[in-house]
């Protein structure tokens, strides 16, 4: 019915046009003058009239359909006093059955009754669907119709029709915002009457798992399960490895690409470590996995270090080689735009060129630096893949980067990778880890940002 | 004798932001003439050329007063539409800015999109004459699907005079329109001039007094912002009534 | 001049022109540390991924009887054919192949030498040669994921027998084939058709590369056109204020949110409030295109700044209107650099793991999915699986996938420079 609904929409609208352009011609023969606008404009007008109401009902019908025909379905039901679990399993086992998917209970009087009563509601509505539809689209139309004349502008109309749409579309961007907000605070909010803020904040036992026990006499259990301070550490950790990785070679790359390379070098050596950014992070933790891990494991065996199967040094040496081109490519852009006049300034003091990059170039770029960490830092903190993969699973509180640690990221997707149980902590704490890590970056970004801006105002 | 009064500017102020850039400026242009405007750089002459197809409207913080009337009607009226307006007054920029499509399809734009042709043959019909009287038609007309973007700078100036045409407007507006072109190009530009003139008012902004004393019966001396003088060309450039025009005039400054 | 001035500043030279060396070396270190990331990271991936590309097949002999005979497939359909309990009578002839073992329980270990789908191997052998099939046949069935392994070379035989998954007695026949030359490679064709499996020699990238394709059109159909209006009405039509200042900001912070928030937004509206099909392509794709849309409109509205304004005047100055002036000449200029971005934007979206995890697109699911409302995986999802796996035989498919993986977003990439450079205007 979908389908059909949306041929005869298109073909509605093509018709519509042709009225329009057809109408805006019969104009200019009759009244033998040139309407205020093209005749295509008025087709447009016409075509616009003709189906956006009529989309915007179809899209109210199908949103509304499925909650009124279940209400209809279950009305008996819910006179008897079942419970509402009970009463949406019910409607799932009423719509398999019409499906034909065969049940224990599906010969039911009560279930045959409620499947007949399903396909009659569901009929009825789709066919007043359809005329609701068309006939909303006809009366438009015709009203538009009736104001197609020599002095009506229908272009105006239709670029503002135009506008409207292009300014929908950019307040996406806020709508996204908006649901990540509403989304994670809602479930935090939750989570935060179940466990104190403050034991989340500060305790230092992660232990989710635990919390699937609901006796009375484990709520102490509850309490002590959420703490997650070693998630914090861990992500710190690995966080910390990874820009001692790439802040040195990044930085220093950065340098030589724009200072000393020539343009050979530069042109071939820098899309291949750009390369590095466009790879995807399952590969790194691949990488991290069946490469780094198992060396690192025999290099720490050999000096007699006893180094965990998934440890955070592995987990982070890897992340820093994915973030390499970040900081090398962002703080490139910073130094290229110190202006020229600078470098000119101290080499005429008789400088030479490391002397004017560490005196004269990084300080004067500092800010911009600094805020391309920032930006890497936070890259890092909200990096999943890896960690998942090669940092271990189990909260561990350890400043030893040989020992397995997790990170709030692996512990979302631990928590929620595969079924979940709605209402219990557990799920909710995934959106409250959530919520810290978009609190976090959102922070660092933001201070980044604004550094990066500042700095690059003043030269310009 | 006087030719009609085609455009009547009254008290016009100009702002941008806080600046202004254009003091109570008062002038009539006439038809079928070609008025010049002259001034130091920076003196308005380009704003008050603006003015006259509101191209200052994509500029957000330029503010107009006062009224410009074109045929006894103000242009900034609430319910005048702009597109129409630019129909009427066409424009040609100081650097030539065909758009990067075929020759045809650059003088054919207009024309399409006010819906002038009934069909392709009318369409040639307007590109051809636009393109003939801009004096262009013969260097080009082989080459009518190549880039606008390929010919020289001066044949570009005359593609893009010919787009200003195509439409068949009433007024042209130049602003330098040759600055960025050789002194060949100039002079075809200029013998292209006397003879729109017959069909279309003309006003153009110059930094030559050469170009102006050569192409415009009037000319209009511009400073500051303020419009110092107008008169008829030979008398700004032999007699002029204010002391400043007399040092502009004679290249004492500016 | 004093010389023995002179002569300090010549120690004092050397030493700065020393420092000068030592720190361009550092840099010339650093570059080449990130090359060799580079390097070791392909070489790595493809030497381990390489032969997942090829499989291992073993030649045997089938004799037919009276119960199965050859005529009998002639009237039947493939259906037909299909359907039939060929099962006892395929092992009776694989160990007919072995004559010389009879003790039941190497029987039972010869039947591991080959996949576990030897019964539908045969049948499909059957079903193409329906017509033209003698009472004995010759014919190549796949081996099992573990003799495929050790044909490979990837295995180790040197591996004590007891944490060896194949036995010493299996490792004897498996030679005595070789020697008879019964042993060959194919191209490994199943991998590219057949979904996920238990089963490591059975198990290919056909469903999830449907899956990444579903979701990958997804994501064009929404994260383009949505991108493109809204940068356009941004970029061209929005007065300056503090609105507009705000929804850039928004844009900007969004480019930079870590991707698995988006997953969480997935679950969160997606899944649970509009109650859209868990672990489908649908909501994958919706999910990665709310996460591509900031960089599409960042890269769009800079291509559109780069219009050079003399554009838009000579269009409005024949009387086209704004809108006019937009579509028919601003837009169709930055087009390509639109374009360009958005291919970026899609190749990083191709491989995006962390949000799929989220919204259930990790199911073990065995069956190509033939609409995006089916449930699916994506390719990098595939590896993600794969690499969980225990069994040696996975950590080649986990890398042939990265390598597939690999190269389509090289090919993506390669296409979008290829634009650019085809199409960009310098103004």
């Amino acid at each position: 019915m979908g389908l059909i609904t949306f041929f005869l929409l298109v073909l509605f609208a093509i018709t519509s046009f042709y009225l329009g352009y057809f109408r805006s011609n019969r104009v200019r023969v009759i009244e033998k003058q040139r309407p205020f606008s093209l005749d295509k404009y008025y087709g447009y007008y016409l075509a616009i009239w003709s189906v956006v109401p009529a989309v915007i009902i179809l899209f109210a019908i199908l949103i509304f359909d499925g909650f009124i025909v279940k209400n209809y379905v279950l009305s008996e039901f819910y006179s008897q006093g079942i419970d509402q679990s009970e009463i949406s399993l019910l409607f799932t086992q009423i719509e398999n059955t019409r499906n034909g998917i065969k049940l224990f209970n599906s010969e039911d009087e009560i279930i045959v009754n409620a499947v007949n009563k399903l396909n009659y509601i569901e009929g009825i509505f789709d066919i007043t669907s359809i005329i609701t539809v068309f006939s909303v689209s006809s009366l438009f139309l015709l009203y538009g119709y009736r104001k197609i004349n020599l002095n009506f502008d229908a272009r105006l109309i239709v670029e503002k029709f135009i506008l409207i749409g292009f300014f929908l579309c950019s307040l996406i961007a806020i709508l996204v915002t908006v649901g990540i907000i509403f989304s994670l605070l809602y479930e935090t909010v939750r989570f935060f009457s179940q466990v104190p803020i403050l034991d989340f904040l500060f305790g230092t036992n992660w232990s989710p798992q635990r919390a699937f026990v609901r006796d009375a006499a484990d709520a102490a259990d509850i309490e002590n399960a959420f703490g997650a301070v070693p998630l914090f550490s861990g992500t710190f950790l690995i966080a910390f490895i990874a820009m001692c990785v790439s802040i040195p070679v990044g930085l220093l790359t950065a340098i030589y690409m724009s200072e000393y390379a020539k343009s050979s070098v530069r042109n071939t050596a820098k899309p291949i470590i750009e390369i590095l950014a466009g790879i995807p992070t399952v590969v790194y933790g691949f990488f991290a996995v069946i490469t780094i891990a198992p060396f690192i494991r025999s290099l720490g065996g050999s000096i007699g270090l006893d180094v965990s199967s998934e440890s955070a040094l592995a987990a982070g040496l890897v992340m820093g080689i994915m973030i390499i081109p970040f900081v090398s490519s962002l703080s490139d852009d910073v130094i290229s735009s110190v202006p020229q006049s600078l470098r000119e300034g101290s080499y005429a003091m008789g400088a030479t060129k490391s002397e004017t990059i560490k005196k004269v170039i990084i300080p004067a770029a500092l800010p911009g630096i600094i805020g391309s960490f920032l930006l890497a830092v936070s890259r890092a903190i909200g990096e999943t893949m890896i960690v998942v993969m090669a940092a271990g699973l189990v909260a561990n509180l350890t400043a030893n980067p040989l020992e397995a640690s997790t990170t709030i990221t692996t512990q979302i997707v631990v928590i929620l990778i595969g079924d979940q149980e709605f209402d219990s902590p557990k799920t909710m704490s995934a959106f409250a880890l959530g919520l810290t890590l978009f609190v976090m970056t959102l922070i660092l970004n933001f201070i980044a940002l604004r550094v990066v801006k500042k700095y690059t105002e003043k030269y310009e | 004798m006087e030719n009609k009064v085609k455009v009547c500017v009254e008290n016009l102020n100009v702002h941008y932001g806080e600046k202004q850039a254009l003091f109570d400026v008062c002038m009539d242009i006439n038809q079928n003439e070609i008025t010049a405007l002259i001034g130091p750089s920076g003196c308005g002459k380009s704003t008050f050329l603006r003015c006259l197809n509101r191209m200052n409207d994509v500029i957000d913080i330029c503010k107009v007063e006062g009224s410009i009337k074109i045929d006894g009607q103000n242009i900034y009226d609430k319910d005048i539409q702009v597109e129409k307006l630019r129909e009427r007054v066409g424009m040609v920029f100081q650097k030539p800015n065909p758009f990067p499509k075929s020759i045809f399809e650059n003088v054919a734009y207009g024309p399409r999109i006010h819906g002038l042709a009934k069909d392709k043959t009318e369409l040639e019909e307007i590109v051809h004459t636009s393109l003939k009287k801009a004096a262009i038609f013969d260097e080009v007309k082989d080459r009518l699907d190549e880039t606008g973007t390929s010919l020289s700078g001066g044949q570009q100036q005359r593609l893009c005079i010919a787009r200003a045409i195509s439409v068949n407007p009433d007024v042209i507006l130049m602003d330098e329109p040759c600055s960025a072109l050789d002194p060949i190009a100039t002079a075809k530009i200029e013998a292209l001039m006397e003879d729109l003139k017959k069909e279309y008012t003309i006003i153009i902004v110059t930094h030559s007094m050469q170009q102006a004393a050569r192409v415009s019966k009037k000319t209009g001396f511009f400073h500051l912002g303020n419009l110092i003088e107008v008169n008829d060309t030979e008398t700004i450039f032999s007699t002029p009534a204010n002391d400043k025009t007399l040092d502009y005039v004679t290249g004492r400054f500016g | 001049m004093n010389s023995n001035s002179l002569k300090i500043s010549n120690e004092n030279l050397k030493r700065r022109l020393n420092a000068e060396r030592r720190f361009k070396f550092y840099g010339v270190i650093a570059i080449s540390l990130a090359l060799i990331f580079v390097l070791i990271l392909f070489t790595n991936i493809i030497s381990k991924g390489y032969s997942a590309f090829y499989r291992t097949l073993i030649e045997i002999k089938i004799e037919f009887n009276d119960k199965v005979q050859p005529e009998m497939f002639k009237q039947m359909s493939d259906t037909e054919i299909n359907k039939l309990d060929l099962y006892s009578f395929s092992k009776k002839n694989i160990y007919s192949n072995f004559p010389d073992i009879e003790k039941k329980s190497d029987k039972k270990k010869i039947i591991k030498l080959f996949s576990i789908e030897f019964e539908e191997e045969i049948k499909t052998y059957i079903n193409k040669n329906k017509n033209n099939l003698g009472n004995k046949i010759n014919l190549y069935i796949s081996a099992s994921d573990d003799i495929d392994q050790i044909h490979k070379g990837n295995y180790s035989r040197d591996i004590p027998e007891e944490r060896r998954r194949v036995s010493n007695f299996q490792l004897s026949i498996y030679d005595e084939l070789v020697g008879q030359n019964k042993v060959k490679f194919e191209f490994n064709l199943p991998f590219f058709s057949r979904g996920d499996s238990r089963e490591a020699e059975l198990a290919g990238l056909g469903g999830s590369l449907i899956g990444s394709f579903f979701t990958m059109i997804i994501v064009l159909l929404l994260s383009f056109p949505f991108g493109l209006f809204g940068a356009i009405y941004l970029e061209e039509f929005s007065k300056r204020n503090r609105f507009t200042d705000f929804i850039e900001i928004n844009i900007n912070n969004l480019a930079a949110v870590p991707s698995i928030v988006f997953g969480l937004l997935g679950l969160g509206i997606l899944l649970n409030t509009f109650e859209l099909p868990r672990s489908t392509a649908l909501v994958g794709g919706i999910t990665l295109s709310l996460m591509t849309l900031p960089t599409i409109i960042i890269a769009t509205r800079a291509s559109l700044r780069s219009v050079p304004p003399s554009i838009r005047e000579g269009a409005l100055a024949v009387g086209a209107s704004k809108v006019q002036t937009v579509m028919h000449h601003v837009v169709p200029l930055a087009l390509p650099g639109s374009i360009t971005g958005t291919i970026i934007g899609i190749a990083r979206a191709l491989g995006e793991t962390a949000p799929l995890l989220l919204i259930g697109m990790v199911a073990f699911i065995v069956d190509v999915p033939s609409s995006p409302l089916d449930p699916s995986t994506s390719l990098p999802v595939q590896a993600y699986l794969w690499n969980d796996s225990a069994e040696r035989a996975y950590e080649e498919k986990t890398s042939a996938a990265i390598i597939i993986l690999l190269s389509f977003l090289i090919l993506f990439n390669l296409i979008a420079v290829f634009i650019r450079r085809k199409f960009e205007t310098k103004w």
